[in-house]
């Protein structure tokens, strides 16, 4: 098992954001579907403890989360947010940051390719590129950090159906090429579909269904 | 330092005709200040008859504890006012305390040790209390700046730790920031100082009849001093307060809401 959770409840002003989930996640691509507010986004932020839950339980291959040092579990569990935020500078200088942080010789014109940017990007200042670049750039730089398992926060929710495919494309590419686990949030069904080879659905903070595509999105 | 001039009861008084005029502004304005123009003036002369009584008092005691006390007196309200205005800074009380006492002890301690002043009540009670001022006004506004640009760039703080970044780096262009920030006023001023304005030291000694040279050397070692002590208050309040935004497994803590402090 990649991920298990047992019992975990978080609490956000008073609100319940998760609510005694139990789940397990295996290794492959998983998609984690569900409408607006219903915890997505919240349960991918514990998978690399960018938040702790209040109460209950999150493993990793077996391990406990906390067992892990966090710096060392984020650079081999990376999460891309929703938003793009890159640090002011080039795409190189971004690619370059992440890959020194992780200990890795930089590959730029790897990491770009494999994200789906030429490489001439490398060069381009950040805050020239297009909201759809931007989030390339994002990839490619968790990728520079060479991790087992990417966390995806609706990695194609500013982009128009042109850029979404082209996303979902490489996303796919990556997912044959690299020895590498996808955790996908979307609140797309039909997103889940095409980039999930098992899913989690949740509503209001639980765990309403789990495992094959079938199943899970029936 | 030769010469001291004698102030009457009186000529304070007459000074209220100045008072009276910018009540009569406001009112004729209808800017609404009269009140506030009241109650600053009876609070500045009880405040400041208070604490001459009580330099006076520490003057003729001449011990270096009671110095202290006032010293460290003032380092606690100014730490408590400073925390008015970094209220977007989570737990801000202790960084900027342990801020306060650092830049008063070293830049008293300094002033001291270099044997430009003699420590004695006489020179360590004003040029403390003028040193800690200015260090709770840097300290505040640094650790404002902080609380607003953390506030601003949680998003940019939070993929920045995603990468596994620690919280130090992930923060790091934003602490800077607040520490120019805190620091940039007084450099400015400085640079300006004796073109622009005059500042107030050199005033009151050319006042009390000193000779413009004496006021000017006076006057530039307190400038000097401030500089050191502005800077060491922001850079001690920043490199603490920020650690207050993130958790010990390096995760950016929820903001607290609005009111609850």
């Amino acid at each position: 098992m990649l991920f298990e959770l047992r019992d975990v409840s978080l609490l956000r002003a008073g609100r319940r954001v998760l609510d005694s989930v139990s789940a397990g996640i295996e290794p492959g691509a998983t998609a984690v579907v569900g409408p607006s507010g219903s915890g997505k986004s919240t349960l991918l932020r514990l998978l690399n403890r960018l938040a702790d839950p209040d109460a209950g339980q999150v493993s990793y291959r077996g391990r406990p989360l906390t067992a892990y040092d966090p710096l060392a579990l984020r650079r081999e569990v990376a999460l891309v947010p929703q938003l793009p935020a890159l640090l002011d500078g080039t795409v190189e200088s971004n690619l370059r940051y992440a890959a020194g942080l992780a200990g890795e010789e930089l590959d730029g014109e790897r990491c770009l390719g494999l994200a789906g940017l030429a490489s001439d990007f490398a060069g381009r200042d950040v805050g020239e590129l297009s909201v759809g670049e931007r989030q390339r750039a994002m990839l490619a730089r968790a990728l520079a950090q060479r991790p087992r398992v990417l966390l995806l926060d609706e990695p194609t929710s500013a982009l128009d159906q042109a850029a979404r495919d082209e996303v979902e494309a490489t996303l796919l590419r990556l997912r044959r090429e690299l020895d590498l686990s996808l955790i996908v949030v979307t609140h797309d069904p039909e997103q889940a579909r095409r980039l999930g080879e098992r899913a989690l659905r949740l509503e209001a903070g639980r765990v309403v269904a789990s495992g094959s595509l079938e199943e899970a999105l029936a | 330092m030769s010469g001291s001039i004698d102030v009457s009861l009186g000529q304070v008084a007459a000074a209220l005709a100045l008072v009276a005029l910018a009540a009569a502004i406001s009112r004729w304005r209808r800017a609404d200040l009269e009140g506030d123009i009241a109650v600053a003036t009876v609070r500045s002369f009880v405040q400041l008859t208070a604490i001459g009584y009580a330099i006076e008092a520490i003057f003729e005691a001449d011990s270096i504890w009671l110095v202290l006390a006032l010293l460290a007196v003032m380092v606690l309200f100014g730490a408590l006012t400073a925390r008015r205005r970094a209220s977007r800074v989570p737990g801000a009380f202790g960084p900027l305390l342990i801020a306060l006492v650092a830049a008063a002890a070293t830049t008293l301690g300094l002033v001291v040790a270099l044997d430009i002043f003699e420590p004695t009540p006489r020179y360590l009670v004003p040029v403390g209390g003028m040193v800690i001022g200015n260090a709770m006004t840097a300290a505040a506004v640094a650790l404002n700046r902080l609380g607003d640009e953390m506030a601003d760039s949680r998003a940019r703080i939070e993929a920045t730790l995603a990468l596994g970044a620690p919280a130090r780096e992930a923060s790091a262009p934003i602490v800077r920031r607040a520490l120019r920030s805190g620091t940039i006023a007084l450099i400015d001023s400085t640079k300006t100082t004796g073109l622009i304005f005059f500042p107030g030291t050199m005033v009151g000694m050319l006042l009390a009849g000193a000779e413009p040279t004496d006021a000017v050397r006076l006057q530039l070692i307190l400038l000097y001093a401030l500089l050191g002590s502005v800077s060491i208050a922001a850079l001690v309040a920043t490199s603490l307060a920020y650690r207050n935004f993130f958790t010990p497994a390096q995760q950016l803590r929820e903001p607290e809401p609005e009111h609850a402090r």
